[in-house]
């Protein structure tokens, strides 16, 4: 009467990996995915970091939508916050403020919410820097770019749904721009806002909830999907890499999924949301209960938008008054840098590595990756990048800086209109030349060899420094190494001078006894 | 045995005498310097108020002459009449320490006061006594309904002075200051004669009550602690994304740093 067979407690994992594989022959597929091998590079961990934060913002998330209700009904609030006590607002604000007050550990799930958001797109730009600077997104890799560049685009929509929908009066303020900048597209921009907002702003009410459901579905549904077609092309093509010993176009080097990657990965995930956990529970972050509901007539100093809006903003606070008027028709100022500049921005990174391809006669396949000193152009051209996206951060925040460091306001804005011409070229420049620089060291190591830091004095009392040659020396002391783009070793310690080094970055990960054993083995007979 | 139980009573009675003496000396310390016991609640007569007059004259030909004239009527480039502007304007000047003014500049800025309470409300019945003005009342000025101050503050004042009173920049150097030291009696006196750039709020545009009531909202936000943990300057967006790079992903990138380091 045995319904199932006997099994030993040992047997297990087998008897039972087994049942899974008779009944949905999955064994070879996921052979393959646990032995797939990643890079351990750091850099490569940028994306994770994003990825992990997504993550915690799914579970935080849902975690607010048990209490949040996106209603536009007045209400008087009748909270815990006693400082607005009988004020009228909207359900939708009460509610924010009762996961604030009154919600057993809401007011942290808000905020690690909130710092998530904030590290999502801080660490989606920041790895979309890295692949662009080692020429990551080159053949065939050029699709999983533009879908990081979706990704980039609806997290930055996402985090502005977010912020608007708790309905204080940041959040509105936010709103009433947004609806400028729509107002402003020519043609279109009328008929687009009210049927956004479903009429004047701030409309009937329909904004709040149908940013909601934007918010918690619509794109959170797609970048899940995103996510899942981003992984699944980074599976498919493999990992880069970067050049070095026994790395090739045609290998991955690194460690497998499983166990190594699973496990450090795992320990990676449980980081991160350590570190976001931390944010939340020791920094304030959007105290709502400070701004009030939104009312028409509520504006407040120092009205921001979250960094990853910000750049946009001080676009705007830096863009002169110029209104256009073509045919009978009024383009108001802030259309274009609201509008065209973002626009142009996302479609210039969108097209990228076809125009990269098209300007260099690229037709090649590429696994191995660039070293930035390698591409000095792009490198300075990404440097550019930066630096005007750094002057519109900080120009987005002037008032507050202004305010802060005693500066006047019309000089923040005018300081930033002249950076703006003139420190992108200046950093090009600079880049350039550096980049040019450190190669040119590398090509002296590989010809000269390394300085060793010894003096010798020649009979006829001339002084040189002996170098230490890489390989094998021509008749004029010259080494004959291929220049590869790969790491060249700069101190004589990395080739062994000194003994072998403990590895590890805060402290030594082995123990240095050991290191030397190892090295006395490995030199085998050689005794000098 | 007796006697050494009532030498302990006898002890224990004296300290507590002493603790009480003690404590109404403190007390009474307290009364005599606090910042809220206004000097003007001792002045009851009329001779008192002429003798208060006379002084804020001496003390006004010694400081404020220069800039204001002889007799409050002003001086061209170095400073406005004062005929009229009443105890409350001078109240705010003095005690914020931005009169008398120490350099002409963009905006006469918060100092530590050069004169005491007592000198203050000399000068101010001096000043008042020339063309009146408006007054700032005694009692208790946070008196008032903090939610129907928050509504207010938010509507009147978050324009210049941010949602969290900490103050922000307006054109060409000038900035509405964080009102983080201000007092009770300040605040009044400053919606009701609007300082420099900042508007006036007369008792038609905001009752005595409605005052008391924002005064009543922004003292208690400024006392109340953040419950949301650090409150990085209450200032939003600009410090939370520097907190959100320089904290949190740069602990990510060491922790990406040590892992990629241990393989
Ligand atoms: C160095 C010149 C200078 C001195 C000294 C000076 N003031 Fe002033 N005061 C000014 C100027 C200039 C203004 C105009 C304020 C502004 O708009 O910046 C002013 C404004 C004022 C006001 C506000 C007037 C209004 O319309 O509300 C009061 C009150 C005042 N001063 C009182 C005093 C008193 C009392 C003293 C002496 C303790 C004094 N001042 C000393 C230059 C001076
Ligand atoms: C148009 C902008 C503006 C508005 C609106 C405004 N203020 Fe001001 N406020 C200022 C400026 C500018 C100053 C600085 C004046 C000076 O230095 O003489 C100031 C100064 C003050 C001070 C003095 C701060 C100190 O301790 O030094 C107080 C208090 C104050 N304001 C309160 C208020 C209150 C309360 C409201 C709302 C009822 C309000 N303000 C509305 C611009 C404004
Ligand atoms: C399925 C995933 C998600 C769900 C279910 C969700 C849900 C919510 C809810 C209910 C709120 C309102 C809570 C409040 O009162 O503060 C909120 C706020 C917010 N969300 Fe999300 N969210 C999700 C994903 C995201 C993502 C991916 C981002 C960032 C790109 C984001 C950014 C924000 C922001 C910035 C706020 C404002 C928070 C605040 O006011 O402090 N959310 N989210």
């Amino acid at each position: 009467m045995k319904l199932l067979p006997k099994i030993k407690p040992a047997q297990l994992p087998a008897a039972g990996a087994k049942f899974v594989d008779d009944r949905l022959t999955v064994a070879t597929p996921m052979r393959r995915i646990f032995n797939k091998v990643f890079p351990d590079h750091w850099s490569f961990m940028l994306g994770e970091i994003a990825l992990y934060s997504f993550v915690v913002l799914l579970l935080t998330g849902t975690f607010l939508t048990l209490f949040f209700d996106p209603s536009m009904t007045e209400v008087v609030y009748d909270g815990s916050y006693t400082p607005l006590k009988g004020v009228e607002m909207s359900r939708a604000y009460a509610t924010s403020l009762d996961i604030s007050f009154d919600v057993r550990g809401g007011l942290i799930m808000r905020q690690i919410h909130h710092w998530a958001a904030l590290v999502f797109v801080g660490a989606m730009t920041v790895h979309m820097f890295r692949t662009f600077f080692t020429g990551a997104f080159r053949k065939p890799r050029e699709l999983n770019w533009l879908i990081g560049i979706g990704l980039l685009t609806l997290g930055m929509l996402e985090g502005f749904a977010g912020y608007s929908i708790p309905d204080d009066a940041l959040s509105g303020t936010g709103l009433r721009i947004m609806n400028a900048i729509i107002l402003s597209i020519p043609l279109v921009g009328t008929w687009v806002a009210y049927a956004i907002f479903g009429g004047e702003f701030p409309g009937g009410g329909e904004i709040i909830p149908r940013l909601y459901i934007t918010h918690v579905l619509l794109i959170p549904a797609i970048l899940v999907g995103l996510v899942a077609a981003h992984m699944a092309l980074l599976v498919k093509q493999k990992h880069t890499q970067f050049p070095g010993k026994g790395r090739t176009e045609k290998n991955v080097m690194g460690e497998r999924m499983f166990p190594g990657f699973a496990a450090k990965g795992g320990g990676f995930f449980m980081i991160v949301f350590g570190v976001l956990a931390m944010l939340g529970g020791w920094f304030q972050i959007n105290p709502i209960w400070l701004f009030g509901p939104y009312k028409g007539e509520v504006v407040s100093a120092g009205s921001q938008p979250d960094f990853y809006v910000g750049w946009i903003d001080g676009w705007i606070r830096l863009w002169p008054a110029w209104e256009t008027r073509n045919f009978d028709y009024t383009i108001p100022a802030v259309f274009w840098p609201s509008v065209v500049f973002p626009g142009v921005v996302f479609t210039l990174a969108a097209l990228w590595p076809f125009l990269e391809a098209k300007f260099t006669k690229d037709v090649h396949f590429h696994n191995l990756l660039q070293r930035p000193r390698d591409v000095p152009a792009r490198t300075g051209l990404g440097a550019m990048v930066v630096s005007v996206l750094l002057i519109l951060l900080i120009s987005g925040g002037n008032d507050i800086i202004a305010e802060k460091f005693d500066i006047s306001l019309n000089a923040m804005t005018w300081a930033g209109r002249i950076g703006l011409i003139i420190v992108p070229p200046l950093v090009y420049f600079v880049t350039y030349r550096i980049c040019l620089g450190l190669q040119q060291h590398d090509r002296e190591v590989l010809a000269h060899g390394l300085e060793t830091g010894i003096i010798k004095r020649l009979p006829h009392g001339e002084f040189i420094e002996v170098h230490q040659p890489l390989g094998e020396v021509d008749e004029h002391g010259h080494t004959h190494l291929e220049y590869a783009g790969a790491p060249v070793p700069k101190k004589m310690n990395k080739i062994g001078a000194t003994g072998a080094q403990p590895r590890g970055v805060f402290f030594p990960v082995e123990r240095r006894s050991d290191v030397e054993a190892e090295q006395k083995a490995l030199a085998g007979g050689h005794k000098e | 045995m007796k006697s050494s139980v009532f030498a302990k009573m006898g002890e224990r009675f004296r300290r507590a005498v002493v603790l009480l003496l003690a404590l109404g000396a403190l007390g009474g310390l307290y009364a005599a310097f606090s910042p809220t016991s206004t000097a003007k609640d001792g002045v009851n007569t009329a001779a008192d108020e002429a003798t208060y007059v006379r002084e804020g004259q001496k003390l006004y030909s010694e400081g404020c002459i220069s800039c204001h004239g002889r007799n409050a009527e002003g001086v061209t480039d170095r400073g406005p009449s004062l005929i009229g502007v009443g105890a409350a304007a001078v109240e705010f000047q003095v005690s914020t320490g931005r009169m008398p003014m120490a350099r002409q500049e963009a905006q006469a800025q918060r100092k530590p006061p050069v004169y005491d309470s007592d000198e203050t409300t000399q000068l101010a019945m001096y000043i008042q006594s020339l063309g009146g003005g408006p007054e700032i009342p005694n009692g208790d000025l946070r008196e008032g309904d903090m939610s129907a101050g928050g509504v207010l503050f938010r509507t009147n004042c978050a324009a210049c002075h941010a949602f969290s009173s900490n103050g922000g920049a307006l054109s060409s150097g000038k900035f509405a200051p964080t009102l983080k030291e201000t007092t009770d009696r300040q605040l009044y006196a400053a919606m009701l004669t609007g300082p420099q750039n900042m508007p006036v709020f007369g008792d038609n545009q905001l009752t005595p009550q409605e005052k008391k009531d924002i005064i009543a909202y922004v003292q208690s936000m400024k006392e109340s602690k953040d419950p949301g943990g650090l409150g990085i300057g209450r200032t939003g967006p600009v410090p939370e994304g520097l907190v959100a790079f320089l904290v949190g992903i740069v602990a990510c990138m060491f922790a990406a740093l040590w892992i990629a380091g241990k393989s």
